[in-house]
């Protein structure tokens, strides 16, 4: 047999060996994070507040954090999108495509998409403490803001880039100024805008270093935004650190939630992609 | 003409003014929301180093990065130990994601069926999905045990399994589907009369792939590794979990170490006592800050360039 042949034979069986590491490690993740947090899981622990000693074992959940979740990332998406929206509109139909501008500005986008949330979280920190704000839901949400909007941003660029200029040009030769078609593009990109939503939502959901220093912890859910907020990922990391079975058994089981959350918004995103895309022009 | 349509005229014309000055008005506001992220990037930039000055004021560059005593209550600030847990931590993860993940790549864009590929981009999905703390638990719970318990015992007497190969490990399965899909991208940029050429040649499969393929992409894949490695610099919370956190430069992969964002992540809501510790914490995240942008322009730009090229 020729070496050209057994070269071939070799590298199948490595890209074979590397497809099934890869399975294994989704497996291994989804499958310890379902065994350990299944024993442990009880319906008091997601629709409970902390109790008294709730951190050396006691009775309590840790709904305080599944709620703050939801409140920074809904806040934070919404919030998000109003910037990211226009942001997108502006580059792919206000600016030419060979503009100067737009590509100073993907590229900013992408390195802020680049830059670590510990970074953000740092940053943000210090800005606060400079403007007199403690740890609070606001901090949070607007440091999730910032971290999600090039996410938003670059991932409805890319189907926004798409969009056939015919449908511009149709508007245009019908009198219609640039803001007005923007009704066009949106129904266009708006599959486009489920996903990079949900995707944006999904790294929301997950990102502890960033509100660490900035929404703080509490183990009651916040009435106003001047307070602090706990969150999913920050609970379970706190938790786990503690000594106790108890608590670190909570740990597991809100890793469990947490898995289960971004598992959903993960596959609804491909769903979306593949579903609702088939009737692009 | 008539006063009649004189009016009607004057109204339309007000009225398309309207719609003009509409258009303007949300036109610059758009502007500005655009240029906001070019000084956000700035502002950042400044930001940090302004708040790190206190630290340079009283130690030279050379000597933060380069001494090894970290000390903050005795005002000695030596970064070296943390530098090196972060270049070995991430070494270590790009070594196993790079020739997985190429192999991954080309095997979906040259290889692959269609069904396969159905199955296997859902998977790097949910990887790219999970949250860095679910690494850093699924860390704790399989990969350190198993470290401490399997392997360490046939090289060195204890470990305790948080090390760097525990925090090498994590990181390089959350930056595996980055890497795919930056190599699938890339692939896929490469024309397909070259392939048939090749082919056409009596290249095998793996040959055209080889040859051309990844001659082709070489500066791309130079530009992803560069972009992964910022990635990898940045993980916090997973890292935290795993690695030990000794301030101490690691001497084998079976050392603990402490990556700088751990440091960042570990120290900050206590440094409030000591203006000069904030500083060196801000220093750190400077550190972070210049070489992830760094990184990030560098390859972002090769990687634009490609894209234009191909098409």
């Amino acid at each position: 047999m020729k070496l050209k042949y057994i070269e071939e034979a070799i590298i199948k069986v490595l890209m074979a060996v590397s497809l099934i590491t890869v399975f294994g490690f989704v497996a291994a993740i989804v499958w310890t994070i379902f065994r350990r947090g299944a024993g442990c899981i009880t319906w008091e622990m997601v629709s409970s507040l902390p109790g008294g000693g709730f951190y050396i074992g006691k009775e309590g959940g840790f709904l305080n954090a599944i709620v703050g979740s939801v409140y920074i990332v809904t806040a934070s998406t919404l919030l998000g999108l109003i910037v990211s929206i226009p942001v997108v509109f502006y580059l792919n139909v206000f600016l030419r495509s060979n503009s100067r501008f737009a590509y100073v500005a993907r590229l900013a986008y992408d390195v802020l998409f680049g830059i670590p949330s510990i970074v953000y979280g740092a940053f943000a920190f210090t800005l606060m403490i400079y403007m007199g704000m403690r740890t609070s839901l606001l901090g949070g949400i607007l440091v999730t803001t910032l971290l999600i909007i090039p996410i938003l941003i670059r991932s409805m660029d890319e189907v926004t880039r798409n969009f056939p200029h015919d449908l511009l040009d149709a508007s245009y030769s019908l009198g219609a100024t640039r803001l007005e078609t923007m009704g066009i593009v949106l129904r266009q990109i708006a599959p486009g805008i489920a996903t990079a939503t949900l995707l944006s939502v999904g790294r929301a959901i997950g990102d502890a270093a960033g509100v660490m220093f900035t929404a703080g912890f509490s183990d009651s859910i916040p009435t106003t935004l001047t307070q602090p907020a706990a969150t999913l990922p920050l609970s379970i990391f706190f938790q786990l650190s503690a000594p106790q079975t108890e608590v670190q058994n909570r740990a597991y089981a809100a890793a469990l939630v947490l898995t289960i959350i971004v598992l959903v918004i993960s596959l609804a995103g491909r769903f979306i992609m593949q579903h609702f895309s088939k009737n692009r022009i | 003409m008539s006063l009649r349509t004189k009016k009607k005229l004057a109204k339309v014309k007000s009225f398309n003014n309207i719609r003009i000055a509409k258009e303007k008005t949300v036109g610059g506001v758009m502007f500005v929301l655009t240029a906001a992220s070019l000084l956000l990037v700035a502002v950042m930039g400044v930001g940090l180093y302004l708040k790190s000055a206190p630290i340079l004021e009283e130690h030279s560059l050379w000597e933060l990065l380069s001494a090894s005593e970290w000390r903050p209550f005795k005002n000695s600030f030596g970064f070296f130990p943390f530098i090196m847990g972060t270049v070995w931590v991430t070494a270590i993860a790009l070594l196993l994601a790079l020739p997985l993940s190429l192999l991954t790549a080309v095997f979906l864009t040259e290889y692959a069926r269609s069904w396969v590929k159905r199955w296997v981009y859902p998977a790097l999905d949910i990887l790219a999905a999970l949250p860095s703390v679910i690494y850093g638990v699924w860390g704790t719970l399989l990969i350190v045990p198993w470290i401490s318990e399997r392997l360490a015992p046939h090289f060195v007497e204890f470990s305790s399994g948080y090390t760097v190969l525990a925090g090498g490990i994590v990181l390089s399965v959350m930056v595996l589907p980055l890497l795919v899909s930056l190599f699938v991208e890339l692939f896929s940029t490469v024309p397909h009369e070259l392939r048939d050429s090749s082919k056409a040649l009596g290249a095998t499969r793996w040959q055209t792939t080889k040859k051309v393929v990844l001659r082709k992409s070489v500066p791309g894949i130079f530009a992803a590794v560069v972009l992964a490695v910022s990635r990898a610099l940045g993980e916090t919370i997973a890292v935290l979990m795993v690695c030990g956190n000794l301030p101490e430069v690691p001497r084998s992969l079976l050392d603990a170490c402490y990556p700088i964002p751990a440091l960042i992540a570990n120290n900050y809501g206590e440094m409030l006592s000591l203006p000069l510790y904030e500083a060196a914490l801000m220093f750190a995240a400077l550190i972070l800050f210049v070489v992830v942008l760094v990184f990030n322009l560098a390859s972002r730009m090769i990687l634009y360039r490609l894209k234009k090229t191909a098409y």
